[in-house]
């Protein structure tokens, strides 16, 4: 499938399953899922080696990826699904009673592909680093990816995680934030003054890499520049520039979308904007 | 009534780093954190012997829980340690999400749990924490009462798959269980048996309960004592049973009534069909103060002498 299917084209069907999802499930989070879709794309299509059919919740001579952001599962669900850990048909049953596809990912359901439940922000950092410290016990080189938003780096707890990192020299994780300067009550700077996060990071101890969260040549040549950087004793950063509710006119740039579902009037005009390439679920 | 031989008072606490060190030195999968509390919950030999599964967190406990349950999920067995207020109340949300939502299979210490923390006041008692834990799906509390027992209690919880809350303390208490005894999760340890009055202790109270039980036996009264150990599960068969044989209950535990283990009891009780007339020995509803552990417990009515007046009172 990654072979016949472009970045791009790849990316536009993951976004028409966000926007479908979450107006079939008349609720979820849109913006944040579709700003993160094209990193989200690249890490499971290009960069983590974890396999489907290699993968198990241990995460044993596998790379490990943890959404931390556990309000993006519409782009997480669909990405997995379309990798192949399970179903495509299944994103149609997103938050429904009974599904796998939890509102935000829980380890309950046994869906594949879920280290950990996430939901409660801040905390997605610690468990990665946990996950990365016991990778070294284990003398296993592969590496932990994790996500999280940048209104989500408000919280403390990603803060000590940073710091803890940093002293724990656990150069095998890299943590990746969807840096679209939105969160739910409007702009990250008017709600709390995220400030300079390239220079808070730094200041850390961390390698930091700025990228454009949107063009598939800059998140490659960020993540390879991750791999460069990993293994010298310092924890990575990649700081994506994104857009909330990237690829639809009228959910693009707003924290309005965070988590806003569509009418079915607004679905179908943003399916317009959307290509079909792999094939609607 | 049987004997109780105290081999000379210990700290609870000092049982969970025997029981951690023993744990490091015959299984390779348990790691230890810490939020910079390393020597007061007594893992300076695990430490030392093993540096690499040793984690010093610093004081950043919310990290330190989600570390813990990170190191779980590859199959880990770690015990994050710090005093019972930072392990619970501090990092609730942590532990919810993190270890019990994600069932990841970690370890709280709690060192310095109840009124018996003494000089540091009520910031630092703890009364609310088994309350706190035994709400959260998937979760075994477990409130050992002496040096011997919170040993094996670690060693156990080691091999039992499942979060684990254990709840030790500072103060130097009676050592009196035998050294020998494998800890077994959920199951109540009957100590005496008797047919006027169940009392079911927990902790701190155990050694106490022992000494009413004495005091209310010269007054011609036979206590069926319990040693409540695991609070989560609660070992129903033997608390309806006895509470069935008695119809008298009293609860005696180092915590809030609200939530503690007399509530545990009462609702397995009203649960079963087997009402019994209680009397909760905890702390009701205010936050402790400084003073000396003994001072405090008798000022709160945490002794023997309350367990006993209870009695009498039934």
């Amino acid at each position: 499938m990654a072979k016949e299917y472009s970045m791009e084209q790849i990316a536009s069907q993951v976004r028409r399953d966000i926007v479908r999802m979450v107006t079939n499930a008349a609720s979820g989070h849109p913006g944040g899922s579709m700003s993160s879709t094209d990193i989200m794309t690249w890490l499971y299509f290009k960069e983590l080696d974890a396999a489907p059919e290699n993968w198990q919740r241990s995460g044993r001579n596998i790379d490990m990826f943890f959404l931390s952001a556990g309000h993006m599962t519409p782009v997480f669900y669909s990405v997995l699904s379309r990798r192949g850990y399970f179903p495509v048909e299944e994103l149609s049953t997103f938050r429904l009673f009974g599904t796998r596809l939890q509102g935000h990912p829980c380890i309950e359901k046994g869906l594949p592909g879920i280290h950990q439940a996430a939901g409660s922000l801040g905390q997605g950092l610690s468990v990665a680093l946990g996950a990365a410290m016991a990778k070294k016990l284990d003398g296993d080189s592969h590496r932990v990816f994790c996500l999280i938003g940048d209104g989500e780096s408000e919280e403390g707890q990603i803060w000590e995680a940073a710091m803890s990192a940093a002293h724990q020299k656990a150069d095998n994780l890299v943590a990746i934030t969807d840096w679209n300067h939105k969160q739910i009550d409007g702009d990250t700077e008017d709600v709390a003054g995220l400030g300079n996060l390239e220079e808070k990071w730094k200041a850390f101890g961390w390698e930091v890499i700025v990228a454009e969260g949107h063009c598939f040549k800059s998140i490659e040549n960020a993540f390879s520049q991750a791999r460069a950087k990993g293994d010298k004793g310092r924890p990575v950063m990649i700081l994506f520039k994104t857009e909330m509710g990237h690829g639809v006119d009228f959910m693009a740039g707003t924290h309005k979308w965070h988590g806003k579902n569509p009418s079915q009037e607004q679905c179908d005009q943003a399916m317009a904007q959307l290509e079909e390439t792999l094939g609607d679920f | 009534m049987k004997e109780y031989i105290n081999s000379g008072n210990k700290d609870t606490r000092s049982g969970f780093g025997a029981g951690l060190a023993e744990l490091g030195r015959t299984n390779p999968k348990v790691v230890a954190l810490t939020a910079d509390l390393k020597g007061s919950l007594k893992m300076d030999d695990f430490a030392a012997e093993h540096p690499e599964r040793f984690f010093e967190c610093g004081i950043a406990e919310a990290n330190m829980i989600g570390m813990a349950a990170g190191l779980a999920i590859d199959g880990y067995i770690p015990f994050a340690g710090t005093f019972a207020n930072f392990a619970t109340a501090r990092v609730y949300d942590q532990i919810r999400q993190s270890v019990c939502y994600s069932r990841t299979n970690v370890k709280i210490a709690a060192s310095h749990a109840g009124i018996t923390l003494g000089e540091d006041g009520a910031t630092h008692q703890t009364l609310e924490d088994i309350g706190m834990m035994r709400m959260l799906p998937g979760m075994t509390v477990i409130c050992p009462c002496d040096y011997n027992q919170t040993k094996a209690a670690t060693i156990a919880a080691a091999s039992y798959d499942g979060a684990v809350y254990l709840r030790f303390g500072r103060p130097s208490v009676p050592n009196f269980t035998d050294p020998e005894e494998k800890f077994i999760i959920g199951k109540a340890i009957r100590l005496e048996e008797g047919d006027n009055v169940s009392i079911f202790a927990t902790g701190h109270l155990v050694w106490e309960a022992i000494e009413a039980t004495r005091i209310l036996e010269q007054k011609g009264i036979s206590v069926d004592l319990f040693n409540i150990a695991t609070i989560k599960p609660l070992d129903v068969k033997a608390i309806v049973d006895s509470a069935r044989k008695t119809g008298k209950v009293i609860c005696a535990e180092e915590h809030m009534i609200a939530g503690g283990l007399g509530e545990a009891v009462a609702g397995v009780l009203a649960g079963s069909g087997c009402p019994a007339k209680m009397k909760f020995i905890a702390i009701d509803d205010v936050f402790g103060q400084s003073g000396k552990p003994a001072q405090l417990m008798k000022a709160y009515g945490l002794d023997a002498g309350h367990i006993v007046e209870a009695a009498l009172s039934l």
